[in-house]
């Protein structure tokens, strides 16, 4: 079967809200232009087109025929969307590739969450008989699960301030950034609790973006760019959605997920962990060692776009790669409440 | 060329809907049991009792059929403190979000407990459940839960045929915007105009203009003015009444092409029969009157025939 590579990323910039259509589709628009220029392609030269939004975030159905219209789909194209972050759209374009039946495929998330109640909205993601008709809210749900670590000693308040701290700094290097800044633990846990035990810093900010990532095939792959972020290993895993039957302190799909894409050995990774806590709990379920560099980004606590969020970890660490400062790169992407569904990815450069 | 302001066209939009579902023999069980103060589990195939129960086994998937009442007080084994209730969640003050696993139970339920202040909530602490007033068989039955040592409040067992069905009532508010091209489309229609836009690759005339040409992907920028005329590319004849229908079938929704535009757009074609209406007839807007007139393309009340020679089929055969 073929192999495929990462050859290009562009995303727009992470901003707490823009002043465009609902449905975000504008955001879209120069990220394909700059990604087309990046790699050379035309439209034409693209096999297969896949995106991940939502209609919840957008308040229609049927929401992303309008950023159909940004790809330019007359005369037809061969186009997929999926109802998840758009990491799980890449993957469908994998297979699409991996198969033979295309060797080029565009992906592309976007979202603008800005629109709606977000802490409402995700309620919808919940069990439709027995939770979502008590509209539980997306950050008091990770309450739950941040107590629970730290009652099991996995974890503290002052840990995951870190894991904020961090993340801004990181972030300062990153232009697309919403939330940077060089800040300590010990000023972010000074802040009120927003659902304690979580403060403001511990969730992911309110975020509009998108952003695309086109995949290759082996010689093809070759053409496009110098040095292409080879997918070595990818796989996604699913957890029961009963979050009171789960072990909310680790995450078994991620683990199962991590163990067929084979992680070992990997320099860096970009986590989708939109709660601090969440961070901790996949290096531990990872096995992410000391020497392994997470989030140079500065990961989603620095900008949140719905859809796009996972798909952007994948392009993040594919970056690495094909900067030349690391070989070996994991990407990981999250969906579901309560890091659900998990989808592990593994890049490397040749 | 008018141009008003470039802010785009904002407004609130409430979305609402009831969701009914059906609720299959295990939900059915426990529904109809909550209705009556009994709060049913399942036994999984690994002998842990889960509640709330599922119908298949959340680890081997195997079919679950043996249902364990448990008791209807547990112990929270989570918690998460809501200062700022949002709308819809069990109760409009401050309260927990906690996994509650109740006596008999192997696994935890998710609600609200009433407790005052988090300085009152703690991991491990005894709660029961408070019933809802009026119960219908759903999981807001319990109204929440509550620490021991606040007073009962004694309420009512329901009864009554099997609870089957459940309808959940959804209401999302959003700050809907609309595009640069259409604030600009909707605003002209507020002054009676038809304003489209060409796109600079193809030369089409979108109306309404789009973001983005769906043949070049580029944005459309030039403005065009379209007249108030055009030809009717395709119809049907609506037969069927549905709920929110504002005319008696039968009518005529019909692809109205403006004279110069390359898209057509839906609209109603009144003003002759049902069955007179025909491809290629040539039709003109039917303005309301302008004290009506907002920034909506509802101030074209429907097309009416202007009684013209057909326009023949080659002169639209491109844009059906």
């Amino acid at each position: 079967m073929s192999e495929v590579a990462v050859v290009g990323f562009a995303q727009a910039p992470n901003v707490r809200r823009t002043p465009g259509t609902t449905n975000g589709v504008e955001m879209l628009v120069p990220v394909f232009h700059r990604l087309l220029a990046d790699t050379g392609l035309s439209k034409q030269d693209i096999g297969f087109w896949c995106s991940g939004s939502s209609d919840y975030l957008a308040g229609r159905a049927f929401s992303f025929i309008a950023a159909v219209d940004a790809i330019g789909a007359f005369p037809p194209i061969m186009e997929s969307h999926v109802e998840m972050d758009a990491a799980w759209a890449l993957y469908e374009a994998w297979v699409k590739i991996r198969t033979g039946e295309v060797d080029t495929a565009l992906v592309y998330g976007f979202g603008k969450s800005s629109a709606g109640e977000l802490r409402r909205i995700m309620a919808m993601q919940m069990d439709p008989y027995l939770m979502t008709p008590l509209w539980p809210d997306s950050i008091g749900v990770a309450g739950l699960q941040a107590r629970l670590g730290i009652d099991a000693g996995l974890w503290t308040e002052r840990d995951m301030a870190e894991v904020a701290a961090s993340s801004r700094r990181a972030a300062l290097s990153n232009p697309d950034a919403q939330l940077a800044g060089d800040t300590t633990a010990e000023e972010l846990l000074k802040q009120p609790y927003l659902a304690d035990p979580l403060r403001a810093h511990d969730c992911a900010p309110i975020t509009d973006g998108a952003a695309a990532i086109i995949l290759a095939s082996g010689d093809k792959a070759r053409d496009l760019c110098d040095k292409p972020a080879w997918i070595s290993g990818f796989e996604h895993r699913v957890d029961t959605p009963l979050i009171g039957a789960r072990d909310l302190t680790t995450s078994p799909s991620t683990i199962a997920a991590a163990k067929a894409a084979g992680v070992d050995g990997v320099q860096v990774a970009e986590l989708h962990a939109p709660f601090t806590h969440q961070d901790i709990l996949l290096r531990q379920a990872l096995g992410l060692g000391e020497e392994v560099r997470v989030n140079p980004s500065g990961g989603v606590l620095a900008g949140h776009p719905m859809f796009a969020a996972g798909l952007i970890r994948i392009g993040a660490a594919a970056a690495e790669i094909r900067a030349g400062r690391a070989d070996r790169a994991l990407a990981h992407a999250t969906s579901g409440p309560l890091l659900q569904q998990n989808l592990v990815c593994v890049l490397e450069g040749r | 060329m008018v141009t008003i302001s470039s802010e785009p066209l904002s407004a609130p939009l409430d979305v609402g809907f009831d969701y009914t579902r059906s609720l299959g023999p295990v939900l059915g069980r426990f529904a109809t049991g909550l209705r009556a103060h009994t709060i049913a589990g399942i036994r999984g195939s690994d002998g842990r009792v889960l509640v709330p129960p599922t119908e298949y086994d959340p680890v081997t998937a195997e079919k679950l059929t043996e249902f364990v009442d448990v008791g209807t007080e547990g112990v929270v084994q989570t918690w998460s403190w809501i200062a700022q209730p949002l709308a819809g969640q069990p109760l409009s003050h401050p309260f927990a979000w906690a996994l509650v696993k109740l006596d008999g139970a192997d696994t935890a339920l998710l609600h609200a407990v009433d407790a005052g202040s988090p300085d009152r909530m703690s991991t491990g602490m005894r709660v029961r459940v408070r019933w809802a007033a009026e119960p219908v068989g759903s999981i807001r039955d319990i109204e929440c839960f509550e620490p021991l040592d606040v007073e009962p409040t004694e309420r009512e067992a329901g009864s009554g045929d099997p609870v089957t069905m459940l309808t959940t009532p959804i209401h999302l508010t959003y700050q809907h915007t609309a595009s640069p091209e259409e604030s600009r489309y909707l605003r002209g229609l507020a002054e009676g105009r038809l304003l489209g836009q060409r796109c600079p690759a193809c030369n089409k005339v979108y109306i309404p203009p789009r973001g983005s040409c769906p043949t070049d992907g580029v944005p459309t920028e030039d403005e065009i003015e379209l007249p108030d005329h055009g030809v009717v590319t395709t119809f049907c004849v609506v037969n069927v009444p549905f709920l929110g229908q504002r005319i008696k079938p039968p009518y005529v929704a019909a692809y109205i092409l403006l004279e110069g535009a390359d898209i057509p757009f839906l609209h109603l074609v009144l003003g002759c029969a049902a069955d007179e209406v025909r491809m290629g007839m040539r039709v003109r807007a039917q303005w309301r009157p302008r004290e009506q007139w907002g920034t909506t393309l509802e101030n074209i009340d429907h097309f009416r025939p202007t009684g013209e020679p057909d326009a023949p089929y080659e002169s639209y055969a491109q844009h059906l």
